[in-house]
């Protein structure tokens, strides 16, 4: 069948589910931490969990599955010694999607991952904006060659390297959907607000089709900058992937709190708030995403909900998260410097 | 700002000049800082001083606002910058004139995690804030801790991870510590964005250090019992 377009699905359709954690559900599957899961790609013997993955996110109901790429820039790479596969790794990343994709009847999104470098900037940090961009572009095209539909940028902090890695991945005219993690009192851990990320986003070149919030802390303080974003931008095309609740350590291992139910609360409160896209990250197994669609089929959607109305649903938000859900981040806390300042440097 | 006329920190006096530096490091002024340390060094200020009353405090304010939410990375990274500057000039006079130390820290990222922005701005706050900061990178297996250890003789191990996965690693160093029966020489603290003082207290950590600044005030805490322990003992 001819394949459908992402434009086109959003067309139809009041909502598209994306899909869940990869990292956190390979390691259920034998993943060793410390390994890189995009070396997966490339293995014979372990291509096949990669597929897995993909198609039981798509028997779950996923419109959109995220390639196992995250980790698949040079930056990341180069810590497995991987830095000169970069272009072979991400086509295989985008191939194995794209079988799980095209096996079914129904239109099924596939999406380029793509994570951070992992590195800081220039002037804070070492990294030249050039360089950054080279390494997305390198990586984006090896995802096209893949097959993907869509490039996907996400857990981004940095504005100048979401904007890198936008310029690099408009380099293959593919579309572009962006991503921030908003997991430091309601901000990015660079300082970015949702305000801030929705507005910058809207008058950049080669916007995003779609822009929004990935993994952070919990599903609702997700949620939380998810409405700041919409509040600043209410004609955006709005992601809401969140984790699946907030991991708990018991009996020697790590669990993510969120149940099937949360998370189809999640869904159901994140389309109300005005979310087109909406998935699940870290700790989201095929079971919630299971749950999630199930949800959203039967939802009517209802009038934006409160902030009071989403941590009586999915748990608190941080004060600072429910300033940036009404557009009031800038009702920070008082600095603790000194008022008489005398002197900026002359610039 | 060109209506502000360049300001000579000769002129100001010590007071003046030690608040203005608590201001330039909030800005992240490397060249002001570097200036200042040195005027102060001519003004026959022990290098000691120096370090705790203008650099130390300045970066306090910095430490309190990052926990607050009103400075972020960006700013507390040029911050630290400025501080480098400084710590540059004093560190052989510290050294020199025999000034206490602060205490010392050997930090680094567990096995299998390779993610160390939080790491790197714990040890940058923390040199900061005075502390010998001994950095062993990432992905540490626990002889390299253990040798660490023995060999920098530090006060503080702090360890940290971001993924779920290599978190559970943090018991393995401690129950080895344990097994050694060198836990009790050191104060652990752990750090990474997934967790939390319930899971430092199930691996047998000491405290759970949500930021840097956090870090940095539990790390002045335990210092300052120890010496309150030491000082009874």
């Amino acid at each position: 069948m001819a394949k459908t377009t992402l434009a086109e699905l959003l067309d139809q359709r009041p909502w598209l589910l994306a899909d869940g954690a990869t990292g956190t559900n390979l390691f259920d599957m034998g993943l060793m931490s410390g390994d890189a899961p995009e070396l997966w790609n490339m293995d014979p013997e372990q291509s096949h969990k990669i597929r897995t993955l993909h198609r039981k996110f798509i028997e779950a109901g996923s419109d959109i599955i995220l390639t196992n790429s995250f980790g698949g820039g040079a930056y990341r790479l180069k810590l497995h010694n991987l830095e000169d596969q970069v272009f072979e790794i991400n086509k295989a990343a985008g191939v194995l999607a794209r079988l799980e994709a095209d096996a079914v009847d129904r239109p099924v999104v596939v999406a380029g991952s793509v994570g951070p470098t992992g590195e800081i900037f220039q002037p804070i940090g070492e990294l030249a904006y050039e360089d950054g961009v080279a390494a997305f572009t390198e990586q984006a095209k090896g995802l096209q060659a893949g097959g993907v539909d869509v490039l996907w940028i996400e857990t981004m902090s940095a504005e100048d390297e979401f904007r890198a890695a936008v310029e690099g991945c408009a380099t293959t005219g593919l579309p572009i959907v962006g991503t921030m993690s908003f997991d430091t009192n309601g901000r990015t851990m660079m300082g970015i607000t949702p305000e801030n990320f929705a507005n910058f986003t809207a008058d950049m070149p080669n916007a995003p089709v779609a822009v929004g919030a990935n993994c952070g802390t919990g599903a609702s303080e997700l949620l939380a900058t998810v409405m700041g974003l919409i509040k600043a931008q209410p004609d955006a095309i709005v992601v809401a992937k969140g984790n699946c609740g907030i991991p708990e350590y018991k009996d020697g291992a790590i669990h993510y709190s969120g149940t099937p139910e949360l998370m189809a609360d999640y869904a159901r409160l994140a389309l109300d708030a005005g979310a087109r896209i909406i998935g699940g990250c870290c700790g989201t197994s095929y079971e919630h995403l299971a749950a999630m669609r199930a949800a959203l089929e039967a939802h009517e959607k209802q009038t934006t909900p409160t902030i009071d109305q989403v941590i009586e649903k999915l748990g608190e938000v941080s004060d600072m998260a429910k300033a940036a859900s009404c557009g009031h981040a800038h009702a920070a806390p008082k600095s603790a410097r000194s008022g008489n300042r005398r002197r900026r440097k002359a610039s | 700002m060109s209506d502000e006329e360049e300001l000579d920190l000769s002129t100001l006096n010590d007071d003046e000049l030690v608040e203005q530096m608590h201001d330039d490091l909030y800005d992240g002024l490397k060249e002001e800082i570097e200036e200042a340390v040195n005027l102060l060094l001519e003004r026959k200020w022990t290098p000691y001083d120096v370090l705790t009353k203008a650099l130390v405090k300045g970066m306090a304010i910095v430490g309190v606002d990052f926990r607050d939410g009103i400075l972020f990375v960006p700013e507390v990274l040029l911050a630290a910058g400025a501080m480098k500057g400084g710590m540059f000039i004093l560190r052989p006079l510290l050294i020199e004139t025999g000034a206490p130390r602060l205490g010392k820290m050997v930090i680094g990222t567990v096995k299998g995690d390779i993610h160390d922005i939080g790491k790197n701005l714990v040890g940058m706050m923390m040199e900061g804030a005075g502390f010998e900061v001994i950095d062993l990178g990432i992905n540490n297996p626990v002889e390299d801790y253990l040798a660490a250890l023995e060999e920098h003789k530090p006060d503080i191990l702090g360890m940290s991870a971001l993924l779920t996965t290599t978190m559970p690693y943090m018991k393995v160093v401690i129950d080895t510590m344990i097994e050694k029966g060198i836990r009790d020489d050191y104060t652990v603290l752990v750090g990474g964005a997934p967790l939390n003082e319930e899971f430092a207290a199930a691996v047998g950590a000491d405290a759970y250090c949500r930021d840097a600044a956090v870090a940095v005030e539990t790390a002045r805490e335990f210092m300052a019992r120890k010496h309150n322990q030491l000082a009874a003992g």
